[in-house]
């Protein structure tokens, strides 16, 4: 019971409303071209709207090269938007504004092993976040915070002066989260934090962040593939594919009822872990089209197994009250297609 | 007698700090049309003891068995020859990184058809011929074009097919998938997962599946092995594995899942997997279990009979379901 | 609720091996490095006392003395245990007090060639694409020229001298510590622990020369190790050229040159000269090469 004695920052927040509103988030890179050559534009990002609450945690869910990691790096404000608002704290985050937001917004990532700069002791590594924005604060007080940092997430005091080499990958993705906590953050974007451990250690990571959570009152965007875990940390789920939303809404709603092919195909194609369970896979034709070429009209269409001539004309927009889906054909409440193969 | 039969592996690395043992008296069997899976964690030793087994480790591990055979062949007492004859024909192995397995400097038609000419002693033409026949099987959309391309032209997805088809193309006896769909997203993984089960059916080889995901082991596979540390401490069909682990590890890896949660908070296993500088004297397991007490500490277990699913341990759990079922 | 946070105390305290005493289980393992490494201490320790274990002072000319075999041949003496050169000067105190410019060429030149071009790197790899292309197509200028050849040219300009000839040579190795310090970096960037920095709101000096520059160092100094040895060489040849080190320094290429025109007659003043050049590059190539072996992750064996 000692681990956390004293009282962790930011316990008491007054407003309830968004820390971070996002409207209309779009980001496009262009590549190739060089000399000869028209550059490509790869729409990585494209016209996101979401809202992330202090206490909740809003999960975005996809397969590789749905945009995740742009979103992450947009929201952490690394990558400026091509388009959209991206407001924080009511704050627009505009490259004038980000030194200022910069300690709001912080990032865990999926490799612990990458993620800790192996020619830094575990201590620099929790104090550095605090010399870079608080260079007023003096020596001792930053040190006293680290070791505090360092007991909240479950290390012992002697790790201190030790390297990331000496750690496991679930103690290495403790001092990660920890970092990321030094600045005080309201917002932590978690980038798939537990996929790279252990199933053993997957879950004392996820208990840390779901207390630290409640004592914090944070806002975490989790981004994951694995809808398992998902499914136990997430309040409201937006599932991505190429790009865009094509399912957003609170995860009993999305988990039990799927309106969109996709999230459907997704959810079924998750493997469970009781070899009991029925098997009612959805198979998926094909693959991800490059985000090249995202085809016109739906872009999950080429794969979807009930596409018609509507789809690949005209793309389907979000639509609904609490659960929105973007699709012309919605699955579920009585309306899902007869004749959906299974395996 | 089965296909692939191991009693008492042990494989030994030469380290800076002395040797470790990383595969720890291992005994397995797998039989034709056999789905073994083998579970564990990082550092479980469960690569290590396969990549013995094809005699692909490097030149500071030190294999020692009782007895490893394959299909009628004591693979330790075949030179290094007679063992390449072997291993990529009757035995063959698919990996994680279907990208770092192929070699990026040639298309994958020309890789696929370098293994039909050397093992099976093709011309070009058989071996074209029989590449598209492959690409076919494996599910890859006009194979003739795809047999042009090469590895980076094609999605992570398409070249662990390209690899499956390489690993089936000498009708192996053993089919062994290390971790194949890791690297690969949910539907791709689904895909694959039908795919090397679909092969089973139709060519009745064995398979041994590596992975560390619970789910595609419930999936999948028809016998589980459970490996820690280096060691199984666990083996039972698949069904009565969920349903009823014996071994204290497997009870508490399967109720680490997010999916079987009843609480917000989640059981865990406190401590880490042993390294090469803190392995415990008795069971490799006591550190962390909960029901370890000193006779755990002091004494290793060996394995239980097969109706406690040959469980490492002393004091085996849910032995009253052995009773009921 | 607090159970949760504390459960990962009770892991254990790993004892494994310290960074160094790894490095010496790696380095060790290669015999020919081990070798070099003890040349090499050996060579630092003659170029720290060269003046107190030397039996005479290299300049000083004995004319009675002149072209005097080593001491194993006839008409040798104990008193110049290495025979003496045409002007009478011992050949052993000449010889071990070259090894103390050979040893200052080195570390002079490493010093300069790999700070500039760690510099250099840093700003192309952290630099947009056209500052980057002008540098790096700068480079692939430099090294296109015959190194020797460049050093040359270089000295003719600044006149021969052995300072010049440093800066000649320094100059010329440079590209390799540019190229080689871009590509880590390029390398580096695009690991999570720079993004986190950047998060973190780290500004571009800090990332530069804390966060990513240390990842860095391993492949530097293998090169370095490796460049100590081609300046001693390309010093070597210049002072032979005449377009290093002036007589009557005893540097070893000087001394070579010097005694050109003796070939036949005293095969030592030639022979001695260029067999401690020999040695002391061999012995650093192989040093060089044990170092690349312990300090690089991907040929790491466990």
């Amino acid at each position: 019971m000692s681990a956390v004695t004293t009282d962790a920052p930011n316990t008491t927040r007054p407003q309830a409303g968004p820390v971070v509103t996002a409207k209309g988030l779009t980001r496009h890179y262009e590549v190739g071209g060089g000399l000869f050559g028209k550059p490509k534009t790869v729409r990585a990002l494209s016209e996101l709207d979401f809202e992330l609450t202090p206490g909740r945690t809003l999960a975005v869910v996809g397969e590789s090269g749905c945009g995740k990691s742009t979103l992450a790096r947009v929201v952490t404000l690394i990558e400026e938007p091509t388009r959209g608002d991206l407001s924080i704290d009511g704050t627009k985050a505009t490259p004038d504004a980000w030194k200022s937001l910069r300690s709001k917004v912080q990032i865990v990532f999926q490799d612990p092993y990458g993620s800790l700069n192996p020619r830094q002791r575990i201590g620099q590594i929790l104090m550095e976040p605090l010399l870079i924005n608080r260079p007023q604060m003096p020596a001792a007080e930053r040190e006293e915070k680290a070791r505090e940092m360092l007991r909240l997430v479950g290390l012992r005091p002697e790790h201190f002066d030790r390297y990331p080499h000496m750690f496991s990958g679930g103690q290495r993705q403790r001092v990660a989260i920890g970092r990321a906590l030094m600045l005080e953050p309201e917002v932590l974007v978690l980038d798939e934090p537990v996929s790279a451990l252990d199933v053993s250690i997957q879950s004392s990571v996820l208990n840390l962040l779901i207390d630290l959570q409640e004592r914090m009152q944070l806002a975490y965007l989790f981004i994951s593939h694995d809808l398992s875990v998902v499914r136990h940390v997430a309040d409201d789920v937006t599932v991505m594919y190429l790009g865009r939303a094509v399912e957003t809404g609170p995860k009993d709603m999305i988990f039990d009822n799927p309106q969109h092919p996709y999230t459907k195909a997704l959810l079924s194609a998750t493997p469970r872990a009781d070899p009991e369970a029925g098997k009612e896979r959805i198979k998926l034709q094909g693959e991800l089209p490059s985000p090249l070429a995202v085809p016109p009209g739906c872009a999950f269409a080429p794969r979807c197994w009930k596409a018609q001539d509507k789809c690949r004309a005209a793309r389907p927009l979000l639509d609904g009250a609490t659960q929105k889906s973007a699709c012309f054909f919605p699955e579920g409440d009585g309306t899902a297609s007869p004749e959906a193969p299974k395996s | 007698m089965s296909l692939l039969r191991l009693r008492n592996l042990s494989v030994e690395f030469a380290t800076t700090g002395g040797r470790f043992r990383a595969v720890d008296k291992v005994d397995l069997d797998v039989d034709r049309g056999d789905v073994l899976a083998i579970v564990g964690e990082s550092g479980s030793g469960k690569s290590v003891s396969m990549l013995a087994l094809m005699g692909l480790l490097p030149w500071t591990a030190k294999v020692t068995a009782d007895e490893m055979t394959f299909d009628g062949h004591d693979l330790s007492k075949l030179s290094a020859r007679g063992r390449r004859r072997i291993v990529g024909k009757d035995m063959a192995m698919i990996f994680q990184e279907p990208m770092s397995s192929l070699n990026p400097c040639f298309t994958v038609g020309f890789q696929i058809r370098e293994t039909l000419r050397i093992h099976l002693g093709m011309d070009r033409k058989a071996a074209q011929k029989r590449a598209v026949e492959l690409f076919d099987l494996v599910g890859i959309p006009d194979p003739e074009q795809r047999l042009k391309a090469f590895p980076h032209q094609m999605s992570g997805g398409m070249n662990q097919r390209v690899m499956i088809a390489m690993a089936i193309s000498c009708n192996p006896k053993l089919l062994i998938a290390d971790e194949p769909t890791t690297a690969l997203d949910v539907t791709i993984q689904a895909q694959i997962l039908d795919l090397l089960v679909k092969l089973r059916d139709e060519t009745g080889m064995g398979l041994v599946l590596i992975t560390h995901d619970m789910g595609v082991v419930a999936e999948t596979a028809q016998r589980v092995s459970v490996h820690y540390a280096g060691q199984k401490v666990e083996e039972q069909p698949v069904r009565p594995l969920f349903r009823a682990p014996h071994h204290p590890y497997t009870s508490a890896l399967l109720a680490a899942l997010p999916e079987r949660a009843t609480d917000k908070r989640l059981p865990t296993i406190p401590g880490v997997v042993p390294g090469q500088f803190d392995r415990p004297k008795g069971c490799l397991f006591s550190p962390r279990c909960k029901f370890a007490d000193d006779h755990c500490r002091k004494v290793p277990p060996e394995p239980r009979g097969a109706d406690l699913g040959l469980a490492r341990c002393h004091y085996p759990l849910n032995t009253d379901e052995r009773l009921a079922s | 609720m607090d159970h949760a946070l504390s459960e990962e105390v009770e892991t254990q305290v790993e004892k494994r091996p310290g960074r160094l005493r790894e490095f010496w289980f790696y380095f060790r393992e290669n015999r020919g490095a081990v070798f070099g490494f003890w040349v090499f201490v050996a060579f630092v320790f003659i170029a720290a006392t060269a003046p107190w274990i030397a039996p005479h002072d290299p300049t000083e000319q004995f004319r009675q003395y002149t072209l005097l075999p080593p001491v194993w041949q006839e008409g040798g003496s104990w008193t110049f245990p290495l025979g003496t050169d045409p002007l009478g000067r011992d050949m052993l105190s000449r010889l071990l007090n070259g090894a103390r410019y050979s040893f200052f060429v080195g570390i002079v030149v490493v010093v300069v060639a790999a700070s500039g071009g760690i510099l250099i790197g840093l700003l192309a790899g952290f630099s947009p694409k056209w500052l980057d292309a002008i540098i790096m197509r700068l480079m692939d200028i430099i090294l296109a020229f015959p190194s020797l050849l460049l050093a040359l040219v270089l000295v003719a300009i600044l006149g021969p001298s052995l300072i010049n000839a440093m800066i000649a040579i320094a100059i010329v190795l440079q590209p390799h510590y540019v190229r080689l310090t871009r590509a880590s970096v390029i390398g580096e960037l695009n690991k999570d622990y720079v993004t986190s920095a950047r998060v973190a709101g780290a500004g571009l000096w800090r990332l530069m020369f804390v966060t990513v520059l240390p990842n860095c160092l391993a492949p530097i100094i293998v090169q370095a190790a490796l460049s100590f040895s081609t300046a001693i060489l390309d010093a070597a040849a210049l002072g032979f050229l005449g377009m290093g080190a002036q007589p009557p320094t005893p540097e070893w290429g000087t001394m070579l040159a010097e005694a050109r025109e003796f070939i036949l007659r005293a095969w030592w003043v030639v022979t001695l000269p260029g067999l401690a050049i020999l040695i002391t590059v061999l012995a650093i190539n192989l040093m060089g090469d044990g170092l690349r072996d312990a300090l690089d992750p991907k040929l790491k064996r466990s």
